[in-house]
């Protein structure tokens, strides 16, 4: 059953995102100041409001399972952190493609630059705590607080930097009363950032399996070696 | 009252030992030293430009010195399982962790203003004209400092890489605080007094110090004994 819904989300995905590239680059046309490099925020702004979302649901997750000691949501926890780290490796990226076209340098040390920067740190942080845990509930517990104190973090991070030098353009979006883009150029951006939300439930569901077999196999060791 | 009680008889008890051994107090100080000397070779600084940087070489300074105390901190009750005994004996856990925490402020404090005039007669930079606000900051950044690298030394206690994962969990954690400690020790030694934008820095210290403290209290139980 759980296949079938992988596999339905996977071609549903693909779909879109097939589609999107298609309308993205032959049918959106190029913006009037940037030329054709503007068509990576198609993919920088979703997959950072994937990352930061990601994070938030990771936090939840952690503290759900401290609350009920279910090691589901320190799966769910650890995939969707691992996920939303990759996501927010592509906004770093693509961000950092943008700015040495248009900016002329690689980084520049702006307020949303150094909190996203920040945070890849923190949450990167995470991972590697829990790769340096053996015993798995010894790991969820520790890895659930370090989420909890790492998000809270971003949040002060985020807060404290906005005082320093901002160079990042504001938002466009016209949800975030932007407004700064044509609807014919803003529509593609939504439904690509469906097709990157699909895409990351669909890798969080595929690390989430892989967890459990890692779990079973890990069990029968032990089991295997009670003998 | 009790709860207090426990705090200072544990903190007494870790400070005693420490000042006994001076293992983590001698390691820390060498090591700023060392830090202070080599920054003068790497950089050569005028002295317009070392109060400049002023505040974020001190910082450098604590923190790295501050990761080495800190790693010390909970490893040290490791040997003979003292941990074990000092988690089962009848003293809650956020008391534990307060008078940790305050042996690591008292610890880190400690360092910090032997380096401090240290810094001022390497460097030329006259450190006193604003001591009052300099304290403040000290006081507001090195409870921080040993709020996060406490709660972090309790949480890697048991760990392959201790000595590693710590200063990789806390540095990232501290940026915040200890870019509201470097702007205003830099401000304070260059002569600029607190005022508009440097009372917001102050209160971001204030608010993360709050914050940590009260969620380090909150997990600490989780940490220790889960």
């Amino acid at each position: 059953m759980r296949d079938k819904i992988l596999f339905t989300l996977a071609t549903v995905c693909a779909v879109i995102l097939t589609w999107n590239i298609h309308t993205i680059f032959a049918e959106v046309p190029d913006e009037l100041n940037q030329g054709a490099i503007f068509r990576i925020i198609y993919f920088h702004v979703p997959a950072n409001i994937l990352a930061l979302s990601g994070f938030g649901i990771g936090m939840i997750c952690s503290i759900i399972y401290l609350f009920t000691k279910n090691m589901r949501y320190d799966s769910i926890a650890e995939g969707v952190t691992e996920v939303s780290l990759v996501f927010a490796t592509i906004g770093l990226i693509t961000g950092s493609i943008w700015g040495r076209i248009i900016w002329g340098v690689w980084w520049a040390w702006d307020v949303r630059l150094t909190s996203f920067l920040v945070c890849w740190l923190i949450f990167a942080g995470y991972l590697m705590l829990r790769r340096a845990i053996e015993e798995p509930i010894q790991r969820a517990r520790l890895s659930a607080v370090v989420s909890v104190f790492g998000t809270v973090d971003a949040y002060i991070v985020w807060k404290s930097i906005e005082w320093y030098r901002n160079q990042h353009p504001g938002p466009v979006l016209s949800i975030r009363n932007g407004g700064g883009m044509a609807p014919g150029m803003e529509a593609p951006l939504y439904w690509n950032l469906l097709a990157l939300f699909l895409l990351s439930v669909i890798l969080v569901m595929v690390r989430m399996r892989q967890e459990s077999f890692a779990r079973e196999i890990d069990s029968l060791r032990r089991e295997a070696h009670s003998f | 009252m009790g709860f207090f009680h426990h705090v200072w008889t544990i903190t007494h008890k870790d400070l005693r030992s420490e000042l006994r051994t001076k293992e983590a107090l001698n390691a820390s100080l060498a090591f700023s030293m060392v830090i202070l000397v080599l920054f003068s070779f790497a950089f050569d600084p005028s002295a317009e430009q070392i109060k400049e940087f002023s505040g974020g070489l001190l910082w450098m300074v604590y923190s790295f010195a501050g990761a080495l105390a800190l790693n010390r901190s909970f490893a040290r009750e490791v040997h003979n399982d003292c941990l074990d005994a000092l988690i089962a004996s009848p003293i809650p856990p956020a008391a534990l962790f307060l008078r940790k925490m305050f042996a690591n402020f008292a610890l880190l404090f400690a360092v910090e203003l032997v380096s401090l005039p240290v810094f001022g007669l390497f460097y030329g930079v006259p450190w006193t004209g604003q001591i009052g606000w300099l304290l403040v900051v000290l006081v507001l950044g090195t409870w921080a400092l040993s709020v996060i690298g406490t709660l972090f030394s309790a949480l890697t206690i048991n760990l392959r890489l201790r000595e590693l994962m710590l200063p990789t969990l806390v540095y990232p954690m501290m940026i915040p605080a200890l870019m509201a400690c470097m702007t205003l020790t830099s401000d304070l030694l260059q002569g600029i007094p607190v005022t508009g934008e440097n009372y917001t820095w102050i209160r971001l210290l204030v608010i993360f110090d709050v914050i940590f403290t009260a969620l380090s209290i909150v997990f600490i139980d989780t940490v220790l004994i889960g």
